[in-house]
């Protein structure tokens, strides 16, 4: 999961016509018509759901007491993922709109970005983040977690506000330039307000990634969802009920989310 | 001829575009005067697009040189987006913004570019409306419209930029045939209220009545130049009269 081989190829795949970008990473969206899938998410999420509140029922120690003392980590769980992603969405547009960019040194500067950070595992760059920044300031954990996570993320949000860009039609710049629109007034009018539908349905996977990969930041001092449950095991010894809790957790949230992504989808599809 | 005491509008000098080692447009000179009807006709490769896109730079040309009202088009002092506010261009596949409702088509370029205010910009955008028959359609946005409603718009959206002269590239070309009329409907009030008309078409009745002089294509070159009497009753080249026999 740290380094993806393969993912950023699959973001490629764009379909012009249909304008969906796939994306491999993140959790399957249940489409409708993917009725095998949308089954199961159902077994999936309710399975989940009706196990924790088995457990609790059954077993309300240690379980209860697990249940009690993770949600401030689920809070902080959400503070950086929501934090990254929308740093990592201002990274994505400037790297996306470099990316194609005619002028030599945005592109370069842009491609140098995607390929070094794509090169390097995402825990690596927690680290190296976190103790770099910690040499000249003093920076909160989740600061440096979150400015770590959309550093990395900020590079798959670019391929992805790229491929949206280059899905709408070149007759629309062709159009917005014969009208004696500049390249700025062009791209901020008439293709980035129809990018954005595009880009939508693929930020939502990044948003469920990111939000699982933020578990790698427990490691550096940051209380998430994963760390308030290492905490919480190491004292009680309850480290399989507790690793229970925590997965079923995060199974939950991810599986929530890609519910209310899938419908944001039809939504946008429907409006077209 | 009158003409060649009229301000020519558009200059073109030996222009050359090459794709690959594709010749699109080979040595190609043309000059249009200011209230001249143009049609460009040929078959299809035969460069006649290519020639209308770069009047306004949407291909840039290799070779030659391009000056369209007044201004050199591939000197890098000029700013290609002055030229293009008065020159304005009909796609054959209308490029409307799918996200912009009608009336915002025919606004965005108005006060974005002219730097008109809503009200004013509005104002013009209706009174256009209304000139293309298409005023109920206001809030409609172009997936609801028809293709020759569409195009109708499109046609609606450049004239709102006042602009000293319109580019056709093929604009019936996608059209259901029983839609082309009302397209064309328009286009001849436009050519009768005396608009500088560059036109690529295969609607040989639109250039026999509106043309002011028809222009033949073939291989990148300008192969026969004319009035449309003469085009269509006579013409000494060929290709053309191959042509002719083809289409008509």
């Amino acid at each position: 999961m740290l380094a993806r081989p393969g993912r950023y190829e699959k973001l490629m795949s764009i379909d012009a016509k249909k304008q969906i970008i796939d994306v491999g990473d993140g959790a399957a969206i249940p489409r409708k018509s993917d009725r095998g899938l949308f089954t199961a998410w159902r077994i999936a999420f309710f399975g989940a759901i009706g196990t924790l509140i088995y457990l609790v029922q059954t077993k309300p120690d240690p379980y209860l007491n697990i249940l009690k003392f993770v949600p401030d980590g689920i809070l902080v769980t959400f503070q950086v993922t929501l934090g990254a992603i929308l740093l990592a969405i201002v990274f994505g547009l400037f790297t996306g709109l470099g990316r194609i960019s005619k002028n030599r040194f945005f592109n370069g500067a842009a491609s140098l970005y995607v390929e070094i950070i794509r090169g390097i595992p995402l825990l690596v760059q927690i680290f190296y983040i976190y103790y770099a920044l910690g040499r000249f300031v003093q920076v909160p954990p989740i600061l440096s977690a979150i400015i770590a996570m959309a550093v990395c993320y900020g590079a798959y949000m670019g391929e992805v506000v790229r491929a949206g860009i280059e899905s709408i039609h070149k007759g629309q710049r062709e159009a917005a330039l014969s009208l004696g629109m500049n390249g700025r007034q062009t791209m901020i009018h008439v293709i980035l307000p129809q990018a954005v539908k595009v880009i939508l349905p693929p930020v939502g996977n990044e948003f469920i990634a990111l939000l699982k990969d933020s578990s790698l930041v427990s490691i550096i001092a940051v209380a998430d969802l994963l760390r308030r449950g290492r905490e919480f095991a190491s004292e009680s010894f309850t480290y399989f009920e507790t690793y229970t809790v925590i997965a079923l957790i995060y199974l939950i949230i991810t599986l929530f989310l890609s519910k209310i992504i899938g419908v944001m989808e039809e939504r946008v599809s429907v409006n077209k | 001829m009158s003409t060649s005491k009229r301000r020519k509008m558009v200059e073109a000098t030996e222009i050359v575009k090459i794709y690959g080692s594709f010749r699109a447009l080979d040595r190609v000179s043309l000059d249009i005067f200011d209230g001249e009807k143009v049609v460009i006709i040929g078959p299809s490769g035969s460069g006649k697009s290519t020639l209308l896109r770069s009047i306004n730079r949407l291909e840039e040309i290799d070779r030659g040189k391009m000056i369209v009202d007044g201004m050199d088009i591939m000197d890098p002092k000029t700013d290609i987006t002055k030229v293009r506010e008065e020159v304005g261009m009909v796609f054959q596949s209308f490029n409307l913004f799918p996200h912009k409702t009608v009336l915002e088509n025919l606004t965005l370029a108005q006060t974005v570019v002219r730097k008109r205010s809503k009200f004013e910009s509005e104002e013009k955008a209706m009174m256009l409306l209304e000139k293309v028959g298409l005023v109920a359609k206001a809030k409609a946005y172009p997936g609801n419209l028809s293709g020759g409603q569409q195009q109708r718009v499109a046609i609606a959206r450049s004239l709102a930029m006042d602009p000293k002269m319109l580019l056709f590239d093929e604009p019936t070309s996608a059209l259901d045939p029983e839609m082309i009329g009302e397209v064309l409907d328009v286009m001849k009030d436009l050519a009768k209220d005396g608009m500088t008309m560059a036109v690529v078409t295969h609607e040989m009745g639109f250039a026999r009545e509106v043309a002011d002089r028809v222009i033949f294509m073939d291989a990148g070159r300008i192969v026969e130049e004319g009035t449309p009497e003469h085009f269509f009753t006579a013409p000494s080249h060929e290709r053309a009269k191959l042509f002719l026999s083809q289409i008509l």
